[in-house]
């Protein structure tokens, strides 16, 4: 296997406020990474981070962030922006992120081989219609004559992944995909991204919050809270040995169809997400884990499992819930 | 026994989009919907974004007039009431608290304001009661003296339902109230549900476009398309063995956690349809995965399944 990204020791602070702490993740090639938490975990910052495209205010620190030989982290702007929608792409929850509503979908489509790949006018139009209908777009050459708001949601979503994928791009990096859409249609675009991924290779950093996302699309999975990787594993060993405490409790405050009794009490995490300041020390679940000591509160130790999961925590791994 | 919520014949139209560049569009959001509730029963609307569930929830609280038909509430018409006798009878909770709630109130006059404008509740029982409901609905004292942007998410669909129970309504109708939320703060608030339900003998209209919440809370379940309930049963029927295409879609592109099952494959067409220009025959034709030529010129007939197909 070879790595496409490998992240190690990423941190990024806004003012006194830690919102990566040092989390370290690779991707192989022609696989899916989940990086999944809940809302202000760091999940997004941290995919922003791989592809320079963070705030201003934000201060980003890493031993390295390597793109197949390329250290991104210490990489000028004007190389970075040369990789950037050519070797890796980024697509978002919501299309108008990336779409310019005052140009043609066809113009923004070949802007970009004109601009990366010096790809002719006329070659740049055929090359952008046959990946809309790679993507599964109908009519392809209409919709380059289109605006972005004449076209709807599920179909903006496959004109901007048609869009990150004409470079033929090594990684792939996913914020909440399909999020903004309705069941049938998130179920067609991860098809599609997992089809995309076979035949091109495709390394795929996947952001999520869906845990049905992630059992279903990833090959390994990084839990993340509170801006740290509390659990890292293969979607089969985390859905079969949830370790970290919050990764349990996060598995189990979801109602599974035909696993979850109709009125069955769910599991909840009690409290809130807290906001960890930079010289913040030790578990940051620990004010909402039923097996917090005050051990917690120091530094604690990455365990492993095995060579493909470990966790953050003090608890070994045989740990069972308080009856 | 009388329902406790009950619809007849609902319709709603909107008319939209009328600019310089566009004419005029008359968007059907919901057509000529029936239903009805048993008191202490929960219904659980489920539809994509546009098939005119919230436009249901609007008009069975009285936000909204129909364009035609009526919502009767305990056997009597929601027309012929007042705000308080409807007030007293159906609360709502919203998505986003956020913007349910008046930013500049406290927490305790937000939940006592139902008790103000119900009447005749004296105002040292009114605080008594948001200080019980508050602390009923697992928010601390404390909270009640603090504004909504003080506290979080969770926390604030906790003030919406303490609100909305505070004047014990016999009927809730819930607008995806967790849709907002993380999923370890969304168990918390279904939980939540579950026991006021139980608690204060609720109706519950629970209307979301997440399935496997829906099955969690739901005794019964409507399908909503493009404006019309395609199909309704009990939620072990639905869920268990859907008989309208449409639901067999729609369960299928479910994603349970369960690693190893692959993303399914659904048949479905690319988009969702334009309200403002239903299908001829059955609306549900162009997406059909087994329409026959029939579909596309005679509607179904009015039916707890409205399929040719599955009904013949």
């Amino acid at each position: 296997m070879t790595a496409v990204l490998e992240i190690e020791d990423l941190s990024v602070n806004f003012g006194t406020l830690a919102a990566v702490r040092g989390i370290s993740l690779t991707v192989q090639r022609g696989e899916t990474h989940c990086l999944v938490g809940e809302s202000g975990c760091g999940k997004s910052v941290s995919a922003l981070s791989v592809m320079g495209l963070l705030p201003r205010d934000a201060r980003a620190d890493a031993a390295r962030i390597m793109f197949a030989d390329t250290d991104l982290f210490r990489l000028s702007e004007r190389r970075l922006a040369r990789l950037r929608g050519d070797r890796m792409a980024m697509i978002f929850q919501e299309p108008m992120t990336s779409l310019n509503p005052a140009y043609t979908i066809g113009s923004q489509m070949t802007e970009v081989l004109r601009r990366h790949r010096g790809t002719s006018r006329g070659e740049a139009a055929t090359r952008a219609a046959a990946m809309l209908e790679r993507v599964g777009v109908s009519a392809p050459e209409m919709r380059l004559g289109q605006f972005p708001h004449q076209l709807s949601g599920g179909l903006r979503q496959r004109v901007m992944i048609a869009m990150a994928l004409l470079c033929e791009p090594e990684l792939l990096i996913a914020d909440e995909p399909t999020t903004a859409l309705d069941v049938t249609v998130q179920a067609q675009i991860l098809r599609l991204l997992a089809r995309l991924q076979r035949e091109l290779g495709l390394a795929v950093l996947l952001i999520t919050h869906d845990l049905g996302i992630v059992a279903r699309t990833a090959h390994r999975v990084s839990v993340m809270y509170a801006g740290e990787i509390v659990e890292q594993a293969t979607v089969a060993e985390l859905f079969a040995a949830p370790t970290h405490p919050y990764t349990r409790g996060l598995l189990a405050s979801i109602p599974v169809p035909r696993k979850v009794r109709r009125g069955e009490r769910l599991g909840s995490i009690p409290g809130v997400v807290p906001a960890i300041d930079r010289t913040f020390v030790g578990c940051a679940f620990r004010d909402r884990c039923a097996r917090a000591t005050d051990s917690c509160a120091a530094l604690v130790p990455l365990r492993e499992m095995s060579d493909e999961h470990h966790y953050r925590c003090r608890l070994d791994p045989a740990w069972s819930e308080p009856a | 026994m009388t329902p406790a919520i009950e619809a007849v014949e609902l319709s709603r139209s909107f008319v939209q989009g009328a600019s310089a560049f566009a004419p005029p569009r008359r968007v059907v959001a919901v057509d000529e919907v029936s239903l009805s509730v048993a008191p202490g029963r929960a219904l659980g609307i489920v539809g994509e974004s546009g098939c005119g569930k919230t436009t249901m929830a609007r008009i069975m609280l009285g936000l909204l007039p129909p364009t035609a038909g009526t919502v009767r509430i305990d056997g009597r018409s929601l027309a012929t009431m007042d705000r308080r006798e409807r007030a007293r009878l159906i609360q709502p909770v919203f998505q986003d608290p956020m913007s349910s709630l008046n930013p500049r109130r406290r927490i305790r006059d937000i939940v006592e304001l139902p008790l103000i404008a119900a009447g005749r509740v004296p105002r040292r029982e009114r605080r008594e009661r948001v200080m019980a409901m508050l602390e009923r609905v697992g928010l601390s004292s404390a909270t009640a003296v603090r504004y909504p942007a003080q506290l979080s998410g969770g926390q604030r669909q906790r003030v919406a339902i303490a609100r909305a129970l505070v004047i014990e309504p016999h009927i809730l109708i819930c607008d995806e109230p967790t849709s907002a939320l993380d999923v370890s703060v969304q168990a918390q608030i279904l939980n939540l549900l579950a026991e006021l339900r139980a608690t204060f003998n609720l109706t519950l209209v629970f209307i979301s476009h997440n399935l496997a919440v829906v099955e969690h809370i739901a005794d019964e379940v409507a399908v909503m398309y493009l404006g019309r309930i395609v199909e309704h049963a009990t939620a072990d029927a639905v869920f268990g063995t859907p008989q309208h295409p449409y639901t067999r879609a729609l369960l299928a592109s479910v994603l349970t956690p369960e690693p190893g099952l692959g993303i399914p494959d659904v048949p479905l067409g690319e988009g969702y349809p334009d309200p403002a220009n239903i299908p001829r025959g059955c609306r549900f034709h162009p997406r059909c995965p087994i329409a026959i030529p029939r579909c596309r010129t005679e509607p179904p007939a009015r039916a707890a399944v409205e399929c040719h197909l599955a009904s013949a």
